[in-house]
């Protein structure tokens, strides 16, 4: 069926269904997260007035900063200043297109999906770089510096993390991911396939540890340290600009546990009896399921940035290379020899 | 327990919580109730109610009064207007000297002045001035803060009785003049 | 308790000797940062000048005044009730407390003793703000430091507390509730029961802030060895309260010269730690809330019957002379000296503020830490504004 469409009517489709995979998920991530769980929390409930139990209050918000006047400060620069949170969401929309929905729900099906993943979230970081020093701000540029060692510290975890899970797959494809995982079986019974989160657990850790650090969440939150910084390299911004950050954030960590639904939970397959691997089913439910399964790990995400307080630079660098690496190293080393000997 | 770490013990901290603002019955009866369970209250929709002794407005019982200027003089802002005439009154019998009365004219509260300390309330020799604890009194405009004599009468029908006091207490339990 | 690891003590000198070095082979030049006065992390106005060199700082000078009221001069043109009342709010979140020691340094001038009912009643009342106090500097410090849910579990906590002072005194914040003489008025009927399930209350939110913050390795890790202040150097600096029982220093007012109140009839302990860093500070004021919990308990039972108030003239005039008194407050030592020449209003009031002295010491604490440490050192100090600038 989509063969018949024409090429301008397919790349409409990919725009609408990459906005509405990132965007949506965003929404629905802050009210559920941000707005309920935390309040929750701390035992108070959240915003209640916009919309039923606060259900629109992320529209309200969105009305609120559209209509604030977009500041540059006069030493900024403002090209750099201005373009910092297009090139953060740029990364967060050419991460959407690599994971897959359902059998035929895909933006690209490249044979590196993974890779090309890996690659493109360090987008983020040139994007923060510029938000710190376009900002003429002592304080921004100390967190601008501050992000930047941190997420490239954490980029190595995250890689190595997800080589192990390449080397049990055998391809990089993502579909090819999710199809390894839902044909495996675990010691011969194939019920409810091979989810890598059993055989891969060290490395689910370490991705989960890796991905807190790349989200810029607390326990490793330095660059935004409210309480030091003010907000670090987002003092300046206000209005839209500020909104496309925080969109940004939020939208960055449910495309990250989507990547991390796919390599460890299995995506949008679940062993539901009855149901082969290619039906069409799976297109309605796919999209579905993975969402379910977002929510889940951004529940973890977020659980634990609410509870932690944050590392210091030096205690957050040293936990990456002394601590994170040498556990991932470890985890490919016995994955290699696992998947040599079975 | 002394092998789990601290970390996931406050995540138990946080979850419990959650748990308990979600579920305020305990998770026997798993229907989701979070407007129990939190432990903010929902204002104006509902409202907690101060305890009688709070120090919300203060009321004006005007036949006490003698414009004697005690409160006005005691008050640290200065936020006690008052002013009043001596009036004759007839004399108690047939043949006596005729009396005099003072009769108050103004007396005014600025709200927006006053520290709510009380000490207006505690000087007045006569029990003319009380507690109330009445809080729901603000305006659009700063110059509404200012109550006069009928308004401050009005705040005596809020007047909550004295409270009976502790087991070993000598104090005497005063009585608010009816309305 | 387990002391400062001799690993981690190294690890920092060598970062700070590697940054050093860096510094040297780049030139890089020192910045100036200008922490407040409108900062999320000072509580209230206060400015801190820090001379960075890198992340590390080379010489942090607070600036104090933004907030500075005029009390000791105001005391000069005001009766006594009305001072009483100003003096609510030196230090607003511990209130009662502040009330305290001018009262008895004004009793003692007039030569007029408190019955023993009045003294319980005020020793219940000036823990309860202890009490208060403390619960928020414990979610306090967890939110300087990065969590973020503490604070909201110490104000949750602490509303109970401020009810049963409502209850008491009709003013959450400000009770202006100690006369020279006595109290106000008494206790109404039923107050002792609900106050001795909030102490219940108040026991298990301890618990709670014990799990989630001061069992949080990650606290631990940044709270432990920061900001070392050692005995002699912080009493020379004049710090009280906490802050120097953390270093070791068994000193508490309460228990050594206790005039006026109570605490002769409690058994109760003095906590102190020997380490003296930010971490040994939070758990000696966690310690105390538990301590202050109990001491309320015990004097709940034992309110003796009587008058709560002692015969004194309806207007007061304090005799002519000079009076000191000291207590322990929720932040340090507050002391009163009033000068009085048989007037109305006082001649003069000298208010010592813990808070202004605790502050004294941060030039010296804070050179050379780095710029996070420098919040973590901040917050474990434990000052109010309005405790500092009067």
């Amino acid at each position: 069926m989509l063969a018949e469409l024409s090429y301008w009517q397919i790349t409409s489709l990919r725009v609408a269904g990459g906005l509405g995979g990132v965007l949506l998920v965003a929404g629905t991530l802050v009210y559920l997260h941000l707005f309920k769980m935390v309040s929750f929390m701390q035992s108070r409930l959240g915003p209640m007035e916009a919309g039923p139990f606060g259900s629109l209050q992320l529209l309200a918000e969105v009305g609120k900063h559209l209509q604030k006047e977009d500041i540059f400060p006069r030493k900024a620069d403002k090209f750099v200043f201005g373009a910092a949170p297009f090139v953060i969401l740029a990364s967060t929309f050419l991460l959407v297109a690599v994971v897959p929905a359902g059998p035929d729900v895909w933006f690209v099906n490249v044979d590196t999906g993974i890779y090309l993943a890996m690659a493109v979230s360090s987008v983020s970081v040139i994007g923060i770089l510029m938000a710190g020093w376009g900002s003429a701000n002592k304080y921004s540029m100390m967190g601008g510096l501050r992000a930047t060692g941190q997420l490239i510290a954490y980029e190595l975890p995250l890689i190595l993390a997800v080589v192990g899970v390449v080397i049990q797959a055998g391809t990089m494809n993502m579909q090819g991911i999710v199809a390894a995982q839902a044909n495996g079986e675990i010691f011969g019974w194939g019920g409810i396939g091979n989810p890598y989160i059993l055989t891969q657990g060290v490395a689910f850790f370490v991705f989960m540890i890796a991905m807190q650090a790349e989200l810029t969440q607390a326990p490793f939150d330095m660059p935004i340290a409210e309480s030091e910084l003010v907000s670090g390299y987002l003092t300046e911004y206000s209005g839209m600009r500020f909104l496309l950050f925080f969109i940004g954030e939020f939208a960055t960590a449910g495309v990250f546990a989507s990547i991390a639904a796919v390599l460890f939970l299995g995506g949008w397959w679940a062993p539901i009896p009855g149901l082969a691997f290619d039906d069409n089913v799976w297109n309605l439910l796919g999209p579905l399921l993975l969402i379910g399964k977002i929510v889940i790990l951004t529940f973890i995400v977020f659980w634990v940035r609410f509870t932690f307080p944050r590392f210091r630079e030096d205690q957050l660098q040293r936990i990456a290379w002394k601590f994170l690496i040498p556990i991932a190293l470890a985890n490919i080393v016995v994955t290699a020899l696992f998947k040599v000997w079975f | 327990m002394g092998l789990v770490p601290g970390l996931i013990k406050g995540l138990g901290v946080t979850g419990g919580t959650i748990l308990r603002t979600v579920f305020p019955d305990g998770l026997k009866k798993p229907i989701p109730a979070p407007s129990r369970g939190a432990e903010t209250v929902q204002y104006p929709h509902e409202k907690e109610a101060p305890p009688p002794r709070a120090r919300g407005v203060i009321a004006l019982h005007e036949e006490n009064c003698t414009s004697c200027m005690l409160c006005a003089r005691e008050c640290p802002d200065w936020c006690i207007y008052i002013e009043g005439h001596k009036e004759k009154a007839p004399p108690r019998r047939a043949g006596g000297k005729p009396r005099k009365r003072n009769k108050l004219d103004r007396f005014d509260i600025d709200f927006a002045l006053c520290m709510f300390c009380g000490i207006c309330v505690d000087v007045c020799p006569f029990d003319a001035l009380f507690w109330s604890p009445e809080y729901e009194f603000s305006e659009p405009r700063i110059a509404d803060l200012l109550h006069d004599k009928s308004r401050l009468s009005e705040w005596m029908e809020t007047v909550p009785e004295f409270e009976d006091y502790e087991a070993g207490s000598e104090a005497k339990k005063l009585k608010v003049p009816p309305t | 308790m387990t002391d400062i690891s001799d690993r981690q003590q190294l690890s920092y000198i060598a970062a700070q000797a590697a940054d050093a070095r860096v510094n040297l082979e780049l030139e890089t030049e020192g910045m100036t940062l200008n922490i407040g006065p409108q900062h999320p992390a000072t509580h209230g106005t206060l400015r801190i000048i820090a001379k960075l060199d890198g992340e590390q700082v080379i010489a942090a000078d607070p600036v104090m005044g933004y907030m500075h009221r005029g009390y000791e001069k105001l005391t000069e043109v005001r009766t006594y009730p009305q001072v009483t009342t100003l003096i609510n709010r030196i230090d607003w979140l511990g209130s009662f407390a502040n009330e305290v020691p001018f009262i008895l340094a004004a009793e003692r001038l007039m030569e007029v003793e408190a019955p023993p009912r009045a003294q319980s009643i005020r020793t219940i009342l000036f823990e309860m703000s202890r009490i208060a106090n403390v619960v928020l500097f414990l979610g306090d410090m967890a939110v300087q430091v990065g969590a973020v849910t503490p604070v909201f579990f110490a104000f949750r906590d602490r509303e109970h507390i401020l009810n049963q002072i409502e209850a008491v005194t009709g003013g959450r914040f400000h009770p202006n509730f100690d006369r020279i003489g006595g109290l106000k008025d008494d206790l109404p009927a039923g107050w002792i029961n609900e106050t001795k399930q909030v102490m219940k209350k108040m026991r298990s939110f301890c618990d709670e802030i014990e799990t989630l913050v001061l069992g949080n390795e990650i606290f631990q890790a940044r709270t432990r060895g920061i900001g070392v202040i050692p005995a002699d150097v912080g009493l020379s600096y004049g710090l009280s309260g906490a802050n120097i029982r953390a270093s070791g220093v068994d000193w508490d007012v309460r228990r050594d010269n206790p005039c006026g109140l109570s605490y002769d009839q409690v058994d109760w302990k003095v906590w102190t730690h020997p380490d003296g860093d930010s971490f040994s500070r939070f758990w000696v004021r966690l310690q105390e809330v538990r301590e202050s919990t109990k001491i309320v308990d015990q004097l709940l039972e034992t309110i003796p019957a009587g008058p709560i108030m002692a015969k004194v003239p309806r207007i007061i005039k304090v005799p002519a002379g000079e009076a000191f008194v000291e207590t322990e407050n929720p932040l340090g030592v507050m002391g009163y000296y009033i000068v009085s020449k048989g007037d109305l209003v006082p001649y003069r009031v000298k208010i010592r503020s813990a808070s202004f002295n605790n502050m004294s010491i941060s030039p010296w604490l804070l050179k050379g830490v780095y710029v996070p440490d420098i919040i973590t050192i901040l917050a474990s100090l434990y000052f109010i504004l309005g405790d500092i600038d009067r």
